[in-house]
């Protein structure tokens, strides 16, 4: 199989570890070889944080070139719009419509760019956007945000629905996995806007 | 069974099969977590040293003692510790001795990005460089056996997205190592003139069979397929080249960065037609075939700065990048920022309010050098903010009314002990502000000497910075501790403290605000009717404050860490408290 790449983006601190690490072990599952590429560090605080994940049969480079994501999951509009070159022409991305201003908006030094979900939409682009965050909140945590995602990857057909709940059970805490469960299947069942 | 590693872990599980007992280290991104995972082993003894110098003789000594040992940094900690890494280049080891040195091109969470490897072939030590977590592993366990086989400290180099990147590792079980039994031997172990020249021909010495080694090792690999292009690379570039060349290209893949086998690089040049050599940073293994006479291409095609990536070899060595989208518009910037309810927030609003030159460190506090706080000036390296701001002071006596110098509690541990100690031997005339959160913030929250754990998670008794500042003879009366969430109170002791002539110490005390222990039962809400829009709250670089409808300043609520801070900078009262 070729290389499947799927790029996570969003804002330090909005739990996008997780969900590479729940992708990266459902594509072991598979039998994949896997490479997941993560930030740490000064940009976790606050800053744009992108992730990688690569799986095929063999997979040299940990880090996904322009134009080369089959998949992009951005957990901000914005960042969406950051990401967006890294996406193949005929890639989907899957974005958050929940807007978090980052510094120079918040000091009034920039304005927070108009429509940027549609400006992406009207590119032709496979987008399927929806408040993954209200859906993080019916769940009963906003930190489940990331699992929602993943759950409405679960609808796309890059890995089996068990195997990605499975490897969400195994990456979260006992106590925590009937919320994200909850969370997946709140995801697994969004309803993308139309643009 | 394979299971996904980070390459940090890797080496940390690579440590464990290879016996070691001992590691000893300073954290810094992206090295952090080899010794993290390490000390989940309970084989292995596990410790955060004050810093990287301390760190390196520590595991020096303890392989002297009989433990396989370890010591790991990021590339700025190899700076503090080259002292006692030239040494034991000289000494030799006695059970193996590995170093971990994690480099970072493009400089995620870095202040330079310098090239370790130049310390491998000044100290004349070996350095190896994986490519991936499963390398990681590997060469970590033969460095131990390199350096018991040729009585050398070994040193393993990553680089961020070696360090960073998750792939597949098989685990063995860990094979404790033959023991190794201390003899006195000062001619080997006592480096003063008469027995280090020798060491020093001991060393040239090993080197040269080092040298040799290199030529045969598994380590080092030619990949033949086509004749056109040969590219010769080592760690991350292996991975980069083979993504855009595949079976287009030959390679001389090279697991061992120093020494340099010349043979072996002479037979793959001599295969090739078009030779280019693909390394992150300096020219280090272009300046080797240089060396020899062999043409060959490199930087003329790659940068110098940065890191690389599959797109940058297409772009400069293929014929662009793939086909994508672009977007339109111009985007703002995400740069990282201080954290909702950081305890450092309330002391940067202050020193800039009073408008005063602020000599900086690292840290997350370093983040205060950025819009709207913009409040740092200089920011060099650790404990720089205290020697800085004491020569700036000698140079220029006026400036002691309106500087002060800020470093955080485990920064001023590493390196601002020394630094004070000048201040006061030197009868300078500063005011330094230690701001203690009671962790290693930036590096993603470990233990350090005032935090009163250990790396195993052990209680002990955490040092006060202000003992420390007595001791070095700071006026008592001039050592102020005060909580950086009470803004008034802060102005008026730097105000007495800046027109004070000789040392003041401030240390403004909380706890970081991602700390579990810290708790979040709080609300900020801004009650529309009383607010007056003057933005005074928004100075405050608060993430969760924003300007929402009517262009007025809003709290976000998710963001919100219920600090107060900015309850007490609005003047009309317009911002309640409430339990969440």
């Amino acid at each position: 199989m070729n290389t499947k790449n799927i790029m996570i983006v969003g804002v330090g601190g909005q739990g996008t570890l997780l969900t590479s690490k729940i992708l990266g072990n459902a594509a072991i599952s598979a039998g994949y070889d896997v490479k997941v590429s993560e930030v740490h560090g000064m940009s976790q605080r606050g800053g744009s944080v992108v992730t990688y994940v690569r799986y095929g049969a063999q997979v040299y480079s940990p880090v996904i070139g322009l134009g080369e994501a089959d998949l992009i999951l951005a957990f901000e509009p914005l960042e969406a719009a950051r990401a967006l070159s890294y996406l193949k022409k005929d890639g989907i991305l899957v974005a958050n419509t929940r807007k978090i201003d980052p510094m120079p908006v918040i000091s009034g030094a920039m304005e927070y760019p108009q429509d940027v979900l549609e400006r992406i939409a009207s590119l032709g682009v496979d987008l399927r956007a929806f408040d993954a965050m209200q859906s993080a909140q019916n769940a009963g945590n906003e930190k489940t945000l990331n699992v929602v995602l993943v759950g409405y990857l679960s609808t796309l057909g890059f890995f089996e629905e068990s195997a990605l709940r499975d490897a969400l059970c195994a990456c979260v805490p006992e106590k925590l996995r009937d919320v994200n469960l909850k969370a997946f299947e709140l995801g697994k069942n969004a309803e993308v806007s139309a643009f | 069974m394979k299971t996904l590693f980070l390459g940090n872990e890797a080496v940390a599980r690579g440590l464990y099969e290879a016996g070691c007992g001992f590691v000893s280290s300073y954290p810094g991104t992206p090295s952090t977590e080899i010794t993290e995972c390490a000390a989940k082993y309970s084989e292995i003894y596990a410790e955060w040293a004050p810093n990287e110098k301390v760190a390196l003789e520590a595991a020096l000594g303890a392989c002297l003692g009989g433990k396989r040992a370890f010591c790991g940094m990021k590339h700025v900690g190899l700076n503090v510790a080259a002292d006692p890494l030239f040494i034991g280049a000289y000494t030799g080891v006695g059970a193996g001795l590995v170093i971990g040195v994690a480099d970072d091109p493009g400089m995620h969470s870095s202040q330079n990005e310098q090239d370790s490897r130049h310390y491998a072939e000044s100290a004349k030590l070996p350095m190896l460089e994986p490519s991936d977590s499963a390398e990681c592993k590997e060469f970590t366990k033969l460095a131990f056996e390199l350096s018991e086989a040729f009585d050398t400290p070994v040193l393993l180099r990553l680089t961020t997205r070696v360090s960073h990147a998750r792939s597949l590792v098989e685990c063995a079980d860990r094979q404790e190592p033959a023991a190794f039994t201390y003899e006195k031997d000062p001619q080997k172990h006592v480096m003063m003139p008469a027995y280090a020249k020798p060491r020093h021909l001991a060393a040239e010495d090993r080197l040269r069979r080092l040298s040799a080694y290199a030529e045969t090792s598994d380590l080092n690999r030619i990949e033949f397929h086509q004749d056109a292009l040969g590219i010769v690379c080592a760690g991350n570039t292996y991975n980069y080249a083979k993504e855009v060349f595949g079976d287009r290209a030959s390679y001389l893949k090279l697991g061992m960065v120093h020494p340099f086998p010349e043979q072996l690089a002479r037979q793959f040049a001599g295969k090739v037609k078009r030779l280019i050599v693909i390394e992150e940073l300096d020219p280090f293994l272009e300046n080797k075939f240089r060396a020899l006479g062999i043409a060959c291409e490199g930087k003329n095609l790659l940068s110098l700065c940065g890191e690389y990536s599959q797109d940058l070899l297409k772009e400069r060595l293929e014929n662009g990048s793939n086909p994508h989208h672009v977007y339109p518009d111009p985007i703002p910037p995400r740069p990282p920022v201080l954290c909702p309810g950081c305890p450092h927030r309330g002391l940067y609003y202050v020193l800039k309010k009073l408008n005063l030159r602020v000599f900086g460190d690292i840290g997350c506090y370093t983040l205060g050098a950025v819009a709207p706080l913009n409040a740092i000036d200089t920011c060099f390296c650790m404990g720089a903010s205290v020697s800085a701001m004491h020569g700036f002071e000698k140079a220029s006596p006026e400036a002691a009314k309106n500087s002060v110098g800020v470093i955080g509690d485990s920064t001023f541990m590493h390196s601002g002990i020394t630094g004070l100690v000048n201040l006061c031997y030197n009868q300078a005339n500063a005011t330094l502000i230690i701001l203690d959160n009671s962790i290693t913030a930036m590096t993603g929250h470990q233990q350090n000497p005032c935090t009163g754990y250990t790396l195993k998670g052990e209680a002990v008794h955490g040092i006060l910075p202000e003992k420390i500042c007595e001791g070095a003879g700071v006026d008592p009366k001039h050592i102020r501790i005060t909580d950086p969430n009470e803004p008034e109170k802060l102005e008026a002791i730097l105000r007495e403290e800046l027109a004070f002539n000789g040392v003041s110490v401030i240390i403004t005390r909380r706890p970081c605000v991602l700390l579990k222990q810290v708790k979040k039962d709080k609300l900020c809400t801004i009650e529309s009717d009383s607010c007056k829009n003057c933005r005074a709250c928004m100075k405050l670089g608060c993430p969760a404050i924003y300007l929402g409808g009517g262009k007025r300043p809003q709290i976000d609520g998710t963001l919100c860490t219920g600090c107060t801070l900015c309850t007490k900078l609005c003047k009309f009262g317009a911002i309640r408290t409430q339990a969440r």
